[in-house]
């Protein structure tokens, strides 16, 4: 087809204008394009860069070495020691149920671990790795990492696990630790981001969690690249943390063993406190039981037997028991009359077996009565109707008052679960928690520490360690934090008359050393390890008017749970107290024959620094006690006579 | 004009074609496809594989046909241009009886070699057609409505097929190079602002639409214009794709984060990093310097390709090389306003510069063209 020239001309014209327009067009565009380009990578550059920094870098914590625990000597008490689990990263598995099934081949796994193993791989990212078995031996490890070739992707790994290797003597004061549950996180108003870390373990009980600030330590983090699905590229920076610090306790544990194996086959407390310094060299409660059966979780099979037993080896008896101090709290009502000068130590009282007070009969417990006695008398055979009589002259106000100053119904602060205050009753207390008035009966009862009077074996250990010294002794568990030693607090005098103070001292060596004293058969003969204490026994039942006419039922007879609680305190040498000590048996019987030679027992061991020379003993005894030593030397762990482990 | 009408004497014959390619234009091209290699190294974590290798071959492959094609005579491929069209348009219904699904559509055919896309080889043959077209059309029936229907029906029936795989972006690109090529061959401005008023009618109606049982847009066509117009309302769902491209571009800053550093191609933030978001990594590593460059580069391309059209006396020759450019911007328009957040994400990869063999291939066909009309040009 032809077409004339002008046409031609015409057409191309009208091209070259609409390109040009188009192009121009474009290149508005691009210049649009360029603008954007501007406005997103020059003015809104640093936004950006800020999200893309967020975007990639993921903050990961590295958990810290828990702290370890140590006893007076350096003998470790709660270690952490490597632990081995089974790892899987499914993507390096391949085939993850071919891999498994070879793998169950070569280990033991439980069909339940197995299962659920299976579920949790296939449902994490193919990155990660997943444990597939828990706290395997060595020898497992060795099994699976000498058919690594036929296991891809399954790897040993080695993590840190607590490890008590005393065993069941600290359970009562290092505690345990245990998986982080929600309860505890929960309880804590900002936890620390580390405790959300898989497997992570937090203290549970005593120690362990009460010094958990100072045992956790702190996260390290590393800083690491991440991309869109969360997989490590890799690391860009580290910072480590810090361990825990570690922990030495007052306790000595060669003493604690002892003291642990001298009490089995009872339900009893003992303490034992360093006079000079308020430390507590032995805090012992039975029975006790493995804090190890709790790590990384207990069995009904463990965990029943220790919830039903009637001598409940889960309470601690020595901070967390109260009992009626009984016999043991004459001190505090006759140190509240001396020191109100009400009585001289002279001053003698008529004890006819009862007191009449109110149109009530308050019975002694020796129904014939001691006939006059004076202070030193009425301790030594622990003649009721003395405090009677000086009770109603002190008034109940005073001696609660007495009793608080020799750290009675106070609550200690230690390092322990569950630290009770006791109780030391006044008529307000009564008024508000009872709800009634006091009356003259309850004064009555309290002077020989029955009625509403409550104390913990530690408190009594700690009245003892006052009288003894006359100083305002406190308790301390934890020695040193990381190797600084802790501050001792206390030990200000107590402002009481000295001659008042001798005056109990010495009617407490009559206690012991007296032929007519009510321990006398517990004493010790040794020169310069004498002790001087108090026999308790302490009612948990009344004794009704027609058993009282037929005579009082023996302990023996009655069923266990309804005896008397047995108590001793005491401290030694005399002259020079170095350790006070309680001794409570629960449901015991009498505290001159179930407490006091478990008191003296404890107390020569902690005197001697080991085992007690057969000669501090009263010759009659001491076939039976070398008997007795024989036996307790099998009872206890190996380690806990010869310190092997002493760091 | 036919081909007899040439002065067929002054045309460069033999090898001394060679001579008279428009070498700038090729150079460009070249230096184009070199930021791709780079970006396709780097987006692999510095290495050849899987990307950057196979698109160096096929650049080659590309360069070879861009020769060949440019060796032709444009009056050859004039009249073959129809039966292009034609091809093109059967593979389109082929695709969409017996194509291969990807990624949710049906894109693809598999002739056994190779992966043929036809709708990339469709946006040159559209373009060639129409070309043609008004080369044969007398100037002055070019704004009569019945010989402005015929084109329209050449535009609207490979679109509607492209539409139908479902490609939103590529059935776009089709109807404005389509669309483009009409307004430089003369139509009427009343045509283009009768079409533009329904346009404005058409997108009311898309909306409105919405949740009727006349919809007409995919579910994921509509959340795609939703993540459009607010990206920041999904972050890590629908609109992930933006923002993600935004922080990376914006991470770059003026000079960026240097060549391998990007973080956030690297790292897997960003989807489909070898293909529709190469710019980002571009844009993220080398900053607003390279990307800007990359912009000018192409600027460059189409200045080149209207000025050897403006040249050219050759009607089809000119209309053909303007509508190549035209799809050619088409192209980096939409996808660099794609990863900038000023478009939907339609998936439209960046010329030259994004991992695919078909889109090469045809651009460089295309590129052959566009060198054949200007060696060819009367003289």
């Amino acid at each position: 087809m032809r077409r004339n020239r002008a046409e031609n001309e015409a057409s191309h014209a009208k091209l070259t204008r609409r390109a040009a327009l188009l192009g121009g067009a474009q290149l508005l565009f691009m210049g649009g394009l360029a603008a954007r380009m501007r406005y997103l990578q020059v003015d809104q550059a640093d936004q950006f860069r800020l999200l893309a920094e967020e975007n990639r870098i993921n903050i990961r914590l590295i958990p810290p070495t828990r702290g370890e625990i140590f006893d007076r000597n350096g003998v470790r008490l709660a270690e952490n020691v490597p632990s081995y689990r089974i790892v899987m990263v499914r993507e390096d598995a391949g085939d993850v149920d071919e891999v498994m099934a070879r793998l169950s081949q070569i280990i033991e796994i439980d069909l339940e671990t197995f299962e659920r193993a299976l579920v949790e791989i296939k449902r994490s990212a193919p990155f990660l790795p997943v444990t597939i078995i828990d706290d395997v031996s060595w020898d497992e490890v060795s099994k699976v990492s000498v058919n690594a070739p036929a296991l891809p992707g399954v790897t040993p790994e080695v993590g840190l696990t607590r490890v008590y290797p005393r065993g069941s003597d600290f359970a009562h004061v290092v505690g345990r630790v245990g998986r982080v549950s929600q309860k505890d996180l929960d309880a804590l108003e900002n936890p620390d981001q580390v405790l959300r870390i898989p497997r992570f373990q937090i203290g549970k009980l005593n120690v362990e969690a009460r010094a958990e600030d100072l045992l956790r330590g702190t996260a390290g983090t590393k800083q690491v690249e991440v991309n869109a699905t969360g997989r490590v590229m890799r690391e860009l920076d580290r910072r480590e943390g810090q361990s825990g610090a570690d922990l030495q306790l007052t306790v000595d544990s060669k003493l604690q063993g002892y003291v642990q194996a001298r009490l089995s086959g009872e339900s009893a407390a003992v303490v034992i406190v360093d006079c000079d310094t308020g430390d507590l060299a032995a805090i012992a409660s039975a029975p006790s039981y493995d804090p190890n059966l709790f790590i990384g979780g207990i069995s009904s099979a463990d965990y029943d037997p220790l919830l039903e037993s009637k001598y409940r080896p889960l309470v601690n008896k020595t901070v967390q028991g109260a009992y009626p101090p009984g016999s043991t709290f004459k001190m505090i009502t006759a140190m509240a009359a001396l020191e109100e000068g009400l009585i001289g130590p002279d001053d003698t009282v008529y004890c006819p077996g009862h007191l009449e007070v109110a149109d009530r009969k308050f019975h002694c417990w020796k129904r014939a009565g001691h006939g006059w006695v004076d202070l030193g008398d009425s301790l030594k055979e622990s003649c009721d109707v003395y405090y009677y009589d000086l009770a109603l002259k002190v008034g109940i106000e005073k001696i609660s008052a007495m009793a608080n100053r020799f750290g009675l119904g106070i609550r200690h602060e230690l390092a322990l679960s569950s630290v009770n205050s006791g109780l030391m009753a006044t008529k307000e207390w009564k008024r508000n928690a009872r709800g009634s008035d006091w009356v003259i009966g309850d004064t009555v009862n309290s002077s020989i520490g029955q009625g509403f009077m409550l104390a913990s074996p530690l408190q009594l250990a700690v009245m003892t360690a006052r009288l003894a010294t006359g100083r305002d002794v406190t308790p301390r568990l934890i020695k040193s934090v990381d190797g600084i030693e802790q501050p001792l607090a206390g030990g200000s005098p107590l402002n009481m008359n000295e001659n008042n103070l001798r005056k109990m001292r010495n009617a407490m060596y009559d206690v012991v050393n007296d032929r007519r004293g009510t321990a006398y058969r517990s004493r010790i003969i040794a020169d310069g390890m004498r002790m001087a204490g108090k026999t308790g026994t302490s009612q948990v039942r009344n004794i009704t008017a027609a058993e009282r006419a037929r005579g009082v039922t023996k302990n023996a007879d009655l069923p266990w749970e309804r005896r008397d609680h047995a108590l001793f305190v005491g401290f030694a040498p005399y002259d020079k107290p170095r350790y006070a000590v309680s001794v409570l048996v629960e449901h015991g019987g009498g505290g001159s024959t179930a407490a006091a030679p478990i008191a003296r027992d404890v107390m020569l061991q902690a005197l001697a620094g080991g085992e007690p020379p057969l000669e501090a003993y009263p010759t009659a005894d001491r076939a039976r006690i070398k008997v007795q030593q024989e036996q307790l030397r099998d009872v206890q762990p190996q380690a806990a006579i010869d310190g092997k482990d002493q760091a | 004009m036919s081909y007899l009408e040439y002065t067929v004497k002054s045309v460069p014959t033999g090898f001394r074609k060679i001579l008279h390619l428009n070498w700038p234009l090729a150079l460009l091209l070249a230096s184009v496809c070199g930021v791709g290699f780079l970006m396709l190294y780097s987006v692999a974590g510095g290495s050849f594989t899987p990307w950057a290798e196979p698109q160096m071959k096929r650049f080659a492959l590309g360069l070879a046909v861009m020769f060949f094609v440019a060796m032709v005579p444009i009056w050859l491929w004039r009249n073959l241009s129809g039966l292009g069209y034609a091809v093109s348009l059967l593979l389109l219904v082929a695709v969409a009886l017996v194509g291969d699904a990807r990624k949710g559509s049906q894109r693809w055919l598999d002739l056994g070699f190779v992966d043929l896309q036809p709708s990339e080889l469709m946006k040159i043959t559209l373009v060639m057609f129409l070309a043609a077209y008004y080369d044969w059309l007398p100037a002055k029936k070019v704004s009569r409505p019945l010989w402005v229907l015929l084109p329209v029906v050449i535009i609207m029936a490979p679109t509607a097929l492209v539409l139908e795989q479902p490609d939103l972006g590529t059935s776009i690109l089709l109807l404005a190079a389509g669309g483009g090529l009409m307004f430089l061959a003369g139509v009427h401005w009343a045509y283009f602002a009768a079409v533009g008023a329904s346009g404005i009618g058409l997108i009311t109606a898309v909306f409105a639409s919405r949740g009727t049982g006349w919809q007409l847009l995919n579910d994921y066509q509509y959340r795609r214009i939703d993540t459009f117009l607010d990206p920041a309302a999904d972050p890590l769902g629908a609109g992930y794709h933006i923002t993600q491209s935004k922080i990376a571009l914006g991470s770059g800053g003026w000079t960026g984060r240097g060549f391998m550093q990007g973080t956030q191609s690297r790292l897997n933030f960003l989807p489909e990093k070898h293909t529709d978001f190469i710019f980002t990594t571009l844009a993220e590593e080398f900053g607003f310097v390279g990307a800007f460059s990359l912009l000018g580069l192409y600027a460059l391309i189409i200045i080149f390709c209207v000025v050897t059209a403006i040249r050219n006396k050759d009607r089809f020759s000119s209309l053909l090389t303007l509508g190549i450019a035209l799809n050619f911007f088409l192209f980096f328009a939409v996808n660099m306003s794609m990863v900038m957040g000023m478009a939907p994400v339609v998936g439209v990869p960046l010329p030259l510069v994004s991992y695919g063999g078909s889109a090469m291939l045809v651009l460089m066909l295309a590129f052959g063209l566009v060198q054949s009309a200007h060696v060819h040009r009367p003289r």
